[in-house]
């Protein structure tokens, strides 16, 4: 069994942090996994976005040009992507910023309005982790407990963070138990 | 006053990919009107660093070439000696210029080659992502040196503009900044000298630009621009040092 | 330590610490300039020495300087950088000193692209610098083969007095993988004093150590080049290092392909396998020295009814492979360069298009 995810988004929306947290979750769950960035010029101020792949076998290819789930940040992003996930897929939309959806109709779609909800937390850069905590709710790639203990560990050397990120983690299962 | 503002013909109308409140463009602006207001955009080649601004080509509308790191004054070399009748010049980062490329820009201006060197000094390596440069201040932290950089053990940051004036070819030489209005009045004219004293076959000219990289300082614009006048311009002054005889 | 989910880049600089290297000198480059920016760090952290060189070609002679005195030492660098370094990997060769370079390949000639690549095949294994020398070129295809690799790349190159290279795309060094860095690969530093200038006092001897390259006797350097010719043939009978992927079976197509690109053929093996079609790999881990006779003995299955080639550039180890196969079966190339890694369904489609009739 393998799936992909692929996050993606505006450099600065913490792209990058929620892939790795994923996988980081994945490999403490007992899963091969692989994180690939989009690097290169495109990141000052444009796209960022990185993909995640998860197996439970040694993973082959890690090329991904049709992922399993879609994590959409920005509205290119979603448009962009949305055509190339698989069937039967997730795909989460930042329903903050992104007024449409996928317009695709073999896929479960889920929209949260995290910025609002960051917000309401008091700070808007923790939107990312609520994102990732309603996917990761409504995909159930790794289970939550061990999503929770990534995060953690993700902000080990900057403790005062833990308790706002783990609220954010809260809020984000909830809406996606909600929707 | 629509004259200050309009687009200068040697520039051309595009975005640039330059993060915003980075001084590349200011930079850039003021070379193509200088080039403008000489006449010479017909028979000007320019060279184009390894750097932020290696796509600079795409900003200017007249002959370019893009160089390997560091190697543009030996281009420039090659351009001018055969072909003397051309406007060359280069316009290089302080990673570029001052580092890897040191001994060709070093080399080019005591042989008093006739070309211009437009030196755009950040503190920083912008393109690659914030690695310390021999222009980086003291204590000044960087990817590369995470606890500030440390005189004792790499130096103090290299004043281009000083040291190139120690030889004693190069007719023009002057350090210049492009962070505040005040200042780009000068910085322009500077380069007008510069490109003016090529036309009139004197030998090597080159103006130091102090700028910033916001991006890369992990700054907003506005406290980039502080910084830079508070840190650097006092280790930095700006002026000429060396005009021809 | 247990596992840990590590960047390729910054995996590859704590490899060369855990191995009991101390000492890097380097310049930044993309997409590698993550091992320096770790390395700044690190290094003062376990008493090591981090410098960041002026230039690629000042940070290989720091690298000659260091080795010649008997430093553990090692540099990363990617495409452009290595080339401005073959001048003095061929004078570090030549000297005999042992060294690690780590080149993690972007797309070229020229400035080229920062992404993946593998264009530097030739450059590794064929030369780079001048002169006839040889290099030990390790071509890992995960992250954790990179630590690995790197680890056991310092024994190796004091084993022959020689560099020693790890060859990793843009990717072995971008993507984040679980990695473990084994005890065992940890090796102390050999004894150098019979050949280092590490100062006579220090080896308590009254011969002074001479490094040099320079034989202006017409016989003295043939014999110095006959010399580091039995060297790089003793790597050839002992340093030949592969994988291979599917070859029990009747394989009709062998693949020939490493670092990344080895993993893309992979999963296209594994599909072309559920779509009824047999396809082996061999893939080298060491690129030089190449492994002739695996890939000339793979090809020569009766099953085996052509060779494709498969690499992120324009057919470079191609011609180690057409010289392994020898003519037995048709041989030809499938890759693309400029940063786009090909996919499965594209290298699948490569397969496909061969013609396989005996
Ligand atoms: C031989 C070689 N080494 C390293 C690089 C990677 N590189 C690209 S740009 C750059 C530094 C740019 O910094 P600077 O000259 O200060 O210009 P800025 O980006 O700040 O404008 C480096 C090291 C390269 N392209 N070629
Ligand atoms: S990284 Fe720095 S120098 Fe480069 S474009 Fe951005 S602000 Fe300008």
């Amino acid at each position: 069994m393998q799936s992909e995810v692929q996050f993606a988004g505006f450099g600065g929306q913490g792209i990058m942090l929620m892939g790795q947290i994923l996988a980081q979750a994945a490999m403490d769950q007992g899963f091969e996994v692989v994180w690939i960035p989009s690097y290169g010029p495109e990141m000052r101020g444009g796209t960022a976005y990185c993909t995640v792949v998860i197996s439970d076998r040694p993973i082959g290819s890690p090329i991904i040009r049709n992922p399993q789930h879609l994590v959409a940040m920005n509205r290119p992003s979603l448009e962009k992507f949305a055509p190339t996930v698989k069937a039967g897929g997730v795909i989460f939309i930042n329903s903050s910023i992104i007024p449409i959806g996928s317009g695709r109709g073999d896929v479960d779609e889920l929209c949260v309005p995290i910025i609002e909800i960051a917000k309401e937390l008091g700070n808007t850069k923790v939107a990312n982790i609520v994102a990732l905590a309603a996917f990761g709710t409504r995909s159930r790639i790794v289970e939550f407990d061990i999503l929770r203990e990534a995060v953690r560990s993700k902000f080990a050397d900057k403790e005062k963070l833990i308790p706002l990120n783990l609220q954010a983690l809260e809020e984000g299962r909830k809406a996606a138990l909600a929707s | 006053m629509g004259k200050t503002f309009a687009r200068p013909e040697a520039l051309a109308e595009t975005i640039t990919h330059y993060c915003p409140g980075c001084t590349h463009g200011v930079a850039h602006r003021l070379v193509a009107e200088v080039i403008d207001e000489l006449g010479i955009r017909g028979r000007t080649v320019g060279i184009a660093p390894v750097g932020c601004a290696v796509l600079c080509y795409n900003y200017f509308t007249f002959d370019f070439q893009e160089s390997a790191h560091g190697r543009a004054p030996a281009m420039a070399t090659g351009i001018k000696r055969v072909r003397p009748d051309l406007i060359v010049f280069t316009y290089q980062g302080d990673g570029d210029l001052a580092s890897i490329g040191m001994g060709e820009i070093v080399h080019a201006a005591n042989r008093g080659e006739k070309f211009t060197t437009i030196f755009i000094n950040n503190a920083v390596y912008g393109m690659t992502g914030g690695q310390m440069a021999p222009t980086t201040m003291p204590d000044q932290r960087t990817t590369t040196s995470p606890f500030g950089r440390k005189a004792a053990e790499v130096g103090m940051p290299i004043r281009v503009a000083e040291m190139l004036a120690t030889l004693q070819t190069p007719a023009y030489i002057s350090r210049q900044s492009v962070i505040k209005p005040k200042y780009i009045t000068k910085a322009r004219k500077a380069i007008q000298k510069a490109f003016t004293y090529q036309m009139e076959n004197r030998c090597f000219s080159l103006v130091e630009l102090v700028s910033t990289c916001p991006t890369n300082w992990g700054m907003t614009p506005v406290d980039a621009v502080k910084w830079a006048e508070e840190k650097m311009l006092p280790y930095y002054p700006l002026g000429e040092f060396k005009t021809p005889a | 330590m247990g596992k840990v989910l590590m960047k390729g880049n910054e995996a590859i600089g704590e490899a060369a610490i855990r191995a009991g290297c101390l000492n890097y000198f380097a310049y930044p480059i993309t997409p590698q300039s993550e091992v320096a920016e770790y390395l700044s760090r690190r290094m003062p952290e376990v008493g090591g020495v981090f410098l960041q060189g002026e230039s690629e070609v000042a940070v290989s002679y720091m690298i000659f300087g260091a080795a010649a005195c008997g430093a553990r030492v090692f540099t990363t660098s990617s495409s452009p950088g290595i080339s401005l370094m073959g001048e003095g990997i061929s004078y570090i060769a030549a000297a005999q000193c042992p060294a690690v370079f780590v080149n993690i390949m972007r797309g070229g000639p020229g400035l080229g692209g920062i992404l993946p690549s593998q264009a530097d095949y030739l450059q590794a294994t064929k030369g780079g610098g001048h002169g006839d020398y040889k290099l030990l070129v390790m071509a890992p295809a995960s992250v954790q083969e990179a630590v690995e690799m790197v680890m056991q790349a310092f024994p190796l190159s004091e084993k022959y007095r020689n560099p020693v290279m790890v060859l990793g795309d843009g990717l072995i060094g971008q993507m984040m993988e679980p990695v473990e860095f084994p005890e065992h690969l940890r090796t102390e530093p050999s004894n150098k004093d019979e050949w280092a200038t590490n100062g006579m006092d220090t080896r308590r001897s009254n011969q002074r150590n001479l490094v040099k390259t320079l034989y202006l006797v017409p016989e003295e350097l043939n014999a110095h080049n006959l010399m580091l010719k039995a060297k790089y043939e003793q790597m050839e009978r002992e340093e030949v290092r592969f994988d291979t992927y599917n070859l029990d079976g009747d394989y009709q197509v062998l693949l020939v392909s490493y670092g990344t690109m080895s993993r893309v053929c992979r999963t296209a093996i594994d599909n072309l396998k559920a779509q009824g079609l047999e396809v082996g790999m061999v893939r080298p881990q060491h690129v030089f020295p190449f492994p002739h006779k695996a890939v000339y003995e793979a090809a020569a299955r009766e099953s085996c009814r052509s060779v494709l080639c498969v690499e992120m550039c324009m057919g470079q180890m191609l011609e180690d492979v057409e010289r392994s196969v020898a003519g037995r079966r048709p041989t030809s190339w499938y890759g693309k360069c400029g940063g786009e890694v090909p996919t499965p369904e594209e290298v699948m489609q490569a397969v496909k298009s061969l013609s396989l009739k005996s």
